[in-house]
């Protein structure tokens, strides 16, 4: 498919001439590079509580976003109107950040390579309503299936079809149309009537469409494991307090590649030399079983991208390898400004906002170990199997997330549950005690959303079973 | 009438013709302006503006709801009947259904919510601001030699809300904010930490030097931190982190987790659930304040809400629909974007502030937690289980002695409700949540050792 056939082109009449003319106006004031994003991102979502379907939406979004760079500046304004007036008008504003004769934007445009990691699908409302019902449907029913004491379901399900233009005043242009999808259950649990109520939560999906519901991760998936976790904690006694072994499940819980290493390598900040890991490639800062990618052209997976909001091609980068740090994630302006090339890791939330170097799927390389042997030679520790969020201050490296299923480890068997605990570390130095790395990797299910700067985008996580041999575990039993 | 309430309630008009028996409609539009300077240097400029529609659909007793940014006639129309082919989808649901007309309103008297001085600042006006509060804190110490820069934000925008049971209502709002992260180096440790200030309108502003000086500070005494062995220890909460655990409570007073039964007050209502001392209250009517409105995004008129009074569970916050599950009347806490069900939300939602200074409060502690920043903090509203990261100062024999961090404080809110033993008298309006200075009597503090 060309330009011409692509979404804007025929929806909106856009063609090469006017986006030559509107990268024009956005230097007219000078500037080292201009950028127009054009997003149309249409959602629909469906929502059970209570074994009824209360809610059902859908939204229409559209705009453009116009970015001037100059130097270390960066000017960028948007409009949700698509009117050339409109778009020039915007273009003007953003210009404002440089001060000086017009810059020269390259004539004719050059399609940016990319990859083909998701299905090309329709808009959510262009296809059936009843399916989407039906699968919530089923999800509330194999929850409440599961066990009598399951006694509140909330199920959603929710999708949407982004597509974006990007052309930048380096002559590159590069469209996409990517879907995501998802569903989430929420069960509680009780014994009885009387009974403390806990809760379970499980979700998933990917850049995929309604089929992977119904042939891959069905609702029953979902239902059942929320459902697990909810009667799980009805036995769960307080989680320790202080520094334990930690023994990290495969999938989700390499949300700790995420916090203690992933935001910390982001050019940005080390750019700014604000990042622990500033002006650290090429030490060890982790164990030499340690190698850490982070990598965008995973097919259908969360956060993957056939090209980048900047338009270029997502890639596999190597952030750590046997423990030595080897590169940093990098965006247009960051690249630019250290001398290097972008890794395709340019993102941001959508029109309105100024992209910024970000991961896609964070994820360790499985290692030797089985999974058995490695809770086998814990004495006393935590088997951590799933995890709620986390969080980290890239400038003292320090980082949290919480654990919302683990179990104690006594003797090299996994005995009780714990309740819900964060893990605290510190980024460059917390890898250093992964003594045992499972030959188990899994990718999380689906679910992770990335928050940086008041903008939120898509993530995937993954990781092998890990043994840690030290790490600060915040719960109650002192 | 402006254009934004004529959409409003055109597009509800619209709604019944195609066969809704009610309809809610909500428009809004926001212009945007933030300057970015980093070390002096001005970094980014970003200004726009935008706008957006949501409606809301009853056919009978089942819902349907769409938004859109095209608010040209096609765009709307094309809202309408989106959100009517969904009602289609739902179930009925007895309890779904616009407020009672009795309970439509606006509450009284000017909320002074807009000021005309934020629309009519100067961009350069703004970057200096900007540049000036990050050169104080570049200034004030030779560890502060690097920064994540200082930014001016200014926005103002419109709401407007109409219904089919003949409520209309609009109101303006502006609101402005400074900020600053400096980043402070000292014998291989490096910490940074921040201050904003915001307000609705540009006189009500701290200083460009009052910022950079106290973010400076804080980034300051961060510096160097140890990790404090694992204790159970008197925690206490500055207001900067007091607000953030007052949003815990938030959600568990909420009248959609209450419903549900995944609130640890479920059922509480009259009972004793926290310390005699605490005071939460909810006021969505204090002029000039972020959590203020005239009225709440389902056309019920905002109000004062005592919560807890000392001690005693008097409120759950509720909208229309959580308070007809429960048979209470709605608290006007209705909150949502442009569309769907409304959830709930704080109008300004607040712990009364006590008597005692800050210093005297640190005075009378022998051991324990300061604590001034919270990472990754997670709370079971079902449960009440507590846990999260932090950072600040430790306190030996009534003074801070030394920074902390990489640490963890835990507890239950439950308990943590009842063992607040004191209550500052410096209550600041920073945010829509708001605390004064806060001592809980022990929590588990995780650290070094087990």
């Amino acid at each position: 498919m060309g330009f011409t056939q692509s979404f804007f082109a025929q929806r909106f009449g856009i063609t090469g001439r006017d986006l030559e003319s509107y990268l024009s106006e956005a230097l007219s004031a000078g500037g080292d590079y201009a950028d127009l994003y054009f997003e149309y991102l249409a959602t629909s979502s469906i929502g059970m509580d209570e074994g009824i379907v209360k809610s059902a939406a859908e939204g229409v979004e559209l705009g453009v976003g116009v970015r001037v760079l100059a130097g270390e500046r960066t000017g960028y304004a948007y409009s949700d109107d698509l009117s050339p007036e409109k778009i020039r008008k915007a273009a003007r504003v953003a210009a404002r950040i440089a001060h000086g004769p017009s810059s020269i934007v390259r004539t004719g445009f050059e399609e940016a390579r990319k990859h083909n990691l998701y299905p090309m699908v329709q808009a959510p409302h262009e296809t059936g309503l009843a399916e989407r019902v039906a699968l919530v449907r089923r999800a509330d029913e194999a929850a409440r299936a599961y066990d009598s004491r399951i006694f509140q379901v909330q199920a959603q399900y929710a999708d949407s079809i982004r597509e974006v233009l990007v052309a930048s005043s380096d002559g590159r242009l590069s469209y996409d149309r990517q879907p995501m999808a998802r569903m989430g259950v929420a069960a509680l649990a009780r014994e009885d009537a009387n009974g403390v109520p806990q809760h379970g939560y499980s979700g998933g999906g990917g850049r995929v469409t309604l089929d992977f519901f119904l042939n891959e991760k069905t609702p029953e998936h979902f239902a059942r494991e929320a459902a697990r976790q909810a009667i799980v904690q009805l036995d769960a006694v307080d989680a320790p307090a202080g520094e334990t072994t930690v023994v990290l499940g495969p999938g989700w819980p390499g949300i700790l590649l995420h916090e203690a290493v992933g935001h910390g390598l982001e050019a940005d900040f080390n750019r700014k030399g604000v990042s622990a890991f500033t002006g650290r490639v090429g030490q060890q800062v982790a164990s030499p079983l340690c190698t850490v990618i982070d990598d965008g052209t995973i097919g259908s997976r969360r956060g993957s991208l056939n090209v980048d909001d900047e338009g270029m091609p997502t890639q596999r980068n190597v952030l750590i390898e046997n423990g030595v740090l080897r590169g940093y994630l990098q965006d247009q302006l960051s690249a630019r400004l250290m001398k290097s090339a972008s890794t395709g890791s340019g993102r941001r939330e959508g029109y309105q906002h100024i992209p910024m170097p970000r991961m896609t799927n964070t994820y360790m390389l499985a290692g030797e170990s089985a999974p058995e042997d490695i809770i086998r030679s814990v004495q006393k520790g935590i088997y951590c199997a799933t995890f709620g969020g986390g969080q980290v201050d890239i400038t003292s490296g320090n980082f949290v997330f919480s654990a919302t299923e683990s179990y104690l480890i006594e003797d090299g068997k996994i005995t009780r549950p714990v309740r819900g605990a964060s893990l605290i570390g510190n980024g460059p130095e917390a890898l250093k005690y992964v003594s045992m790395v499972g030959n188990d990797l899994m990718l999380d299910e689906g679910i992770g959303v990335c928050g940086k700067e008041g903008q939120s985008v898509p993530v995937g996580v993954g990781i092998p079973t890990v043994k840690i041999d030290r790490m600060t575990v915040g719960g109650t039993a002192a | 009438m402006s254009e934004l309430l004529e959409i409003a309630s055109a597009a509800t008009r619209r709604a019944l013709e195609l066969g809704a028996t009610d309809a809610e409609c909500t428009l809004a539009e926001g212009e945007e302006f933030s300057a970015g300077v980093r070390m002096r240097e001005l970094e980014n400029l970003k200004q726009a503006g935008s706008r957006g529609a949501g409606i809301r659909v009853l056919v009978g007793r089942n819902t349907g709801s769409s938004r859109t940014s095209d608010l040209t006639p096609d765009g709307i129309e094309r809202m309408v009947r989106a959100a009517l082919e969904l009602a289609k989808i739902t179930n009925d649901d007895p309890f779904a259904g616009l407020p009672e007309p009795e309970d439509l309103g606006a509450a009284s008297g000017e909320l002074k919510l807009y000021d005309d001085s934020v629309a009519s600042l100067e961009t350069d006006w703004k970057i200096e601001q900007a540049r000036k509060a990050e050169e104080t804190a570049l200034a004030a110490d030779a560890r502060i030699e690097n920064s994540e820069g200082a930014s001016f934000d200014s926005h103002v925008g419109s709401r407007a809300f109409a219904n089919s049971r003949g409520f209309s209502g609009e109101y303006r709002t502006s609101s402005c904010g400074l900020s600053v992260v400096p980043v402070a180096k000292s014998n291989g440790s490096m910490e940074r930490d921040y201050w904003h200030s915001s307000a609705r309108r540009v006189a009500s502003l701290e200083s460009a030097e009052a910022v950079g000086r106290r973010a400076a500070e804080r980034a300051l005494r961060r510096l160097n931190p140890r990790k404090p062995p694992t204790q159970k220890a008197p925690v206490i909460f500055e207001p900067r982190t007091a607000r953030a655990l007052l949003g815990e409570l938030l959600d568990a007073v909420n009248g959609g987790a209450i419903y549900r039964h995944s609130s640890f007050l479920t059922g509480k209502l009259g009972e004793k659930v926290a310390s005699e001392i605490l005071t939460v209250v909810d006021d969505g009517t204090i002029p000039g304040l972020f959590g203020s409105s005239p009225f709440d995004d389902e056309g019920v008129a905002s109000r004062r809400t005592m919560v807890i009074e000392k001690g005693v569970l008097r409120s759950y916050l509720l909208n229309t629909y959580s308070a007809r599950k429960l048979g209470l009347k709605t608290t006007g806490n209705a909150s949502r974007g442009l569309s769907g069900n409304a959830g709930v939300g704080p109008g300004n939602f607040f712990i009364e502030a006590g008597q005692i200074g800050e210093e005297a409060m640190i005075a009378g502690v022998r051991n324990g937690l300061y604590v001034t920043e919270l990472i990754g903090a997670t709370a079971n509203t079902v449960t009440g289980d507590y846990s999260s990261g932090a950072a600040g100062l430790w306190i030996e024999n009534g003074e801070l002695a030394y920074a902390v961090s990489e640490i963890s404080i835990a507890g239950n809110l439950k308990q943590m409700l009842m063992d607040v033993t004191q209550i500052g008298s410096d209550l600041e309006f920073r945010s829509s949540i708001a605390s004064p200075t806060i001592l809980i009597q022990e929590m588990t503090i995780s650290g070094a050792g087990s």
